[in-house]
């Protein structure tokens, strides 16, 4: 009687375990398997400021995050299309308006505690805070308004816009879902901005990414461990990831980098320069693979002073603005500037020349019908000569009142890319008359020059999207964005084609019907082309390597270009 | 002696070819020639493939996919123009003639040729080491004097200036005054302003020097005798004292120009230096801070040749100067 009292009892005991195995909703992916163990080491240049993905607005922090949290539907770096990931499906419904999220069922976060619905909920509250003043807050504010959620069921959660959504569930991607259970307290108390610093231990940490934190080493290394509690399986049913650790080595500068990568102390290198690139790939042996994954989205590009000046006691400058408005004047510039020499000297050939801010690395948006500028220094004097502009008998430009065309182009001390882009563009400018001046200043001097006193004539410069979508540059193109640097002035005085823009980048963001935003982000990147607020240079391309053993590496085009794969890594036995 | 007398004669010399810098290059320093990007020096040869002596020397160059012709180099050559003072001159001491290119040693990043930039280079940065020393060495006697010789409370207030002065963070000020100057200054103004700085902060030192040895001379019999016959503090300072100390003023310039010369170094690396297309030795050094370029382009490192002959001709000089006054008692 007893032994059958056991035996019953150890029999519903299985039961619960195979219908709580079988009840664990994990994404099987179409992945050939791979091999378990090892470490990953990865020199990098400088530390992660914070883990806490609430307040973490570095790359490098991000980068770190990324490897130890997960978000509901995920951008696939490579493809640029989103995927599901802690969501197994979402339903949009209401025109775009209402997004009906289905979660994955016995999910649990790296601390083996149980994932569900009031994580989400969580998660979104506090990235609305204010104050928390979470850097992703803002895409959550959409026709003005905060998204809403509503609980449906312990794995369904409703998200309700007050307009449809044009980027739709890339939204997503960039919210990493937080533990409830370690951070509600905290942020009960107003100390979740303080919670998970770089001190906190492995026992404070909890996410539903593949790795989770081990020890940081302050000035050494940063280490996170399998999480063996991930969600994601290869083809033959094997829990990724496959490595053991990652290791974060901090190095301090590129150099540094590319001599531990050269010498194998350190397993991946990503972020260098055209030109250490190109040493390593001379020295490369069958030992490392060194990969070019083509443009970025990195747009490089020279810009004039269009702010106001009216009220800034600027004389100087405002004097030249006569010049730097007229739109002959700058497509003669964009003109006379050879791009080849650009991509082949500053960037070794390892760069695209651009006509306009969408990269050819972009798949899904960069518009066909926008041709490629041809440098023409016949046409550019044409240009110029028809603007009212002439030539004194030294050869030096001179516009309709007699003054001499010159003006000084700022770049940032320790950008070596940009000071070169930038003697070159004097040089290509020179030979049409155009005097120019290169200074370079020290990084937080340049930002307050461009952002705040608007004491500059002309910078090169370089962005970078966080997203393919559209929508990652609204803050650059409507003439309230943030990062709108030719002219932050907000004058209100603006030209018909800035309007359109505005106009366009705001239907492109309300509309659900992918062809129709196409439409209208192909009409922007015209409109740039032709009125050049900007002048594109060239798109740098991701260069990245690794020791040939490490299998699945894939450098994409998408922050982070290498790491976006990490749980699918992994070392061949030889 | 003789070595101090070498090295003022390879001192002078670098003076002078930075001073005919435009005459000594082929090409000028800005003329970035895109297609020999980090070209390596030119092979300068007497002897021709087929293992003839030439009496001139010469350079191979391409004409075409199948033939290489010889181009022999050619002296006071006419070339682009350039001011010489108030001449304007086309006239290079040497060249070769075209497709051929002579680049003596190679060329940087841009194609520019780097012969070229080192002794238009060299205009920058002894014009910088030599500012920084005349403005140091002024302020410096003249506080110093002043200090040494009235004492007391002046004496008091100038040291504790200096002290002061010493501790001073010097690279966040130059930090500051490089964002605050406007951008409408030409890049060598901008630029000599930023050294007169450091020179203007470096008045301490040779002010302490001054004071020791004016210290020591105001108590010597001939200083006491003229005050005794009614001279004046002022015609004691300028008849007496510092003449007495123009020795050791020559010998501290020995030592300021090198120093100088290697902060110009310094400014540069930090990205403060001189802005393109402008060469200093300062700022073509810096281009070998990149690992890439330390390792692929050994002549870019030809450049630390220039300031280190002038920092040991200099040394040279300060040694004997000390020497020959140690020698010679006051």
């Amino acid at each position: 009687m007893q032994i059958r009292r056991k035996c019953s009892a150890a029999q519903l005991l299985l039961l619960v375990c195979a219908s709580s195995l079988s009840a664990e909703d994990l994404l099987v992916t179409s992945l050939p398997p791979g091999r378990y163990g090892g470490d990953l080491v990865v020199a990098e240049r400088s530390e992660p400021k914070v883990l806490n993905p609430v307040i973490a607005v570095d790359s490098l922090s991000r980068e770190v995050i990324g490897l130890m949290m997960a978000d509901l539907v995920h951008i696939n770096r490579e493809s640029q299309r989103t995927e599901p990931a802690l969501a197994r499906s979402v339903d949009i419904s209401e025109g775009g308006r209402r997004f009906i999220v289905h979660l994955r069922r016995g999910l649990r976060f790296s601390d083996g505690h149980p994932f569900d619905a009031d994580d989400v909920l969580f998660s979104f509250q506090v990235y609305l805070d204010e104050n928390i003043h979470s850097p992703q807050r803002d895409l959550l504010i959409i026709g003005g308004k905060p998204v809403s959620l509503t609980k449906q069921d312990q794995y369904t959660v409703a998200f309700a816009f007050a307009q449809p959504y044009g980027p739709g569930e890339r939204l997503f991607d960039g919210f990493p879902i937080l533990p409830r259970h370690l951070l509600i307290g905290p942020y009960k108390e107003g100390k979740l901005n303080k919670s998970w610093g770089l001190n906190m231990t492995a026992g404070e940490f909890a996410g539903l990414g593949p790795f989770r934190y081990k020890e940081y080493v302050p000035g050494q290394r940063l280490v996170v461990e399998r999480n063996p509690y991930y969600w994601k399986q290869d083809s033959a049913r094997q829990r990724l990831p496959y490595l053991n650790r990652i290791i974060f080595e901090y190095v301090g500068n590129e150099d540094a980098q590319v001599l531990r990568f050269q010498s194998g102390d350190a397993d991946i290198i990503s972020r260098i320069s055209a030109a250490n690139f190109e040493t390593l790939s001379k020295q490369a042996n069958g030992v490392r693979r060194l990969i070019d994954a083509g443009p970025s989205l990195e747009y490089t590009f020279l810009f004039f002073n269009l702010n106001d000046l009216s009220n800034k006691s600027l004389p100087q400058i405002e004097s030249k603005q006569g010049w730097f408005r007229d739109l002959s004047f700058r497509r003669a510039v964009s003109m006379l500037i050879d791009r080849q020499s650009i991509d082949r000297l500053v960037y070794a050939g390892r760069a695209a020349p651009i006509s306009t801010h969408v990269t050819p690395g972009n798949k899904l948006w960069a518009s066909s019908r926008v041709t490629p500028v041809s440098r023409s220094l016949e046409t550019a004097r044409s240009l110029l000569a028809s603007a009212g502009f002439s030539w004194n008998a030294g050869g030096k430009l001179i516009d309709g009142a007699g003054r001499p065309v010159g003006f000084s182009i700022v770049t940032n001390t320790g950008n070596n890319e940009r000071l070169q882009m930038a003697t070159m563009i004097q040089q290509d400018l020179e030979q049409a008359g155009i005097t120019v001046r290169v200074v370079s200043l020290e990084f937080r001097s340049l930002l307050d020059r461009l952002m705040t006193t608007f004491n500059y004539e002309a910078c090169v410069l370089g962005l970078a999207s966080g997203d393919v979508d559209p929508g990652s540059e609204m803050s650059v193109w409507p003439s309230d964005g943030s990062t709108h640097l030719w002219d932050l002035s907000k004058s209100g005085l603006k030209s018909g084609w800035q309007m359109e823009i505005d106009h366009l980048m705001a239907s492109q963001m309300r509309s659900t019907d992918r062809a129709e935003r196409k439409r209208m982000y192909d009409r922007v990147q015209e409109l740039i082309a032709g009125n050049l607020p900007i002048i594109p240079l060239v798109s740098p391309d991701v260069l990245a390597g690794a020791k040939a053993k490490l299998k699945n590496f894939s450098p994409a085009v998408l922050l982070p270009y290498v790491l976006w794969n990490i749980e699918e890594l992994y070392w061949s036995e030889q | 002696m003789l070595k101090a007398a070498l090295a003022c004669g390879v001192l002078a010399s670098i003076h002078v070819t930075a001073l005919l810098a435009d005459f000594a290059s082929p090409v000028p320093f800005a003329t970035q020639q895109r297609e020999y990007a980090f070209a390596p020096p030119t092979h300068i040869r007497w002897f021709d493939r087929e293992g003839g002596f030439q009496l001139r020397p010469f350079v191979y160059a391409r004409v075409d996919a199948t033939n290489v012709k010889r181009y022999p180099v050619q002296f006071f050559v006419h070339g682009s123009s350039y001011q010489l003072g108030p001449v304007t001159l086309d006239r290079h001491l040497f060249g070769v003639a075209a497709p051929a290119r002579l680049f003596l040693l190679g060329t940087d990043g841009f194609g520019r040729d780097q012969f070229s930039r080192l002794l238009a280079g060299g205009r920058i940065s002894l014009t910088a080491g030599w500012l920084a020393t005349i403005l140091s060495l002024s302020i410096g006697t003249g506080l110093g004097a002043l200090a040494g010789f009235y004492g007391g409370w002046l004496d008091h207030s100038i040291m504790r200036i200096g002290e002061a002065s010493l501790t001073l963070p010097w690279l966040y000020l130059l930090l500051a005054g490089r964002a605050f100057l406007p951008l409408g200054v030409p890049a060598a103004s901008a630029y000599l302003i930023l050294i007169a700085v450091v020179g203007v902060l470096g008045w301490a030192r040779p002010a302490r020097v001054v004071r020791g040895l004016t210290l020591a001379l105001r108590e010597r019999g001939y200083v006491v005798a003229a005050r005794g016959f009614g001279a004046t503090s002022g015609y004691i300072l300028r008849r007496h004292i510092l003449p007495d100390a123009l020795p050791v003023l020559v010998t501290q310039a020995a030592i300021l120009v090198p120093q100088y010369i290697l902060a110009e170094l310094t400014l540069s690396f930090l990205g403060l230096g001189i802005d393109e297309p402008v060469p200093s030795w300062g700022n073509m050094l810096a281009a070998v801070q990149h690992y890439n370029i330390l390792v692929s382009y050994w002549w870019m490192l030809v450049p630390a040749l220039a300031p280190a002959a002038v920092s040991l001709c200099c040394f040279a000089i300060g040694d004997a100067l000390l020497r020959r006054r140690r020698a010679v008692p006051l």
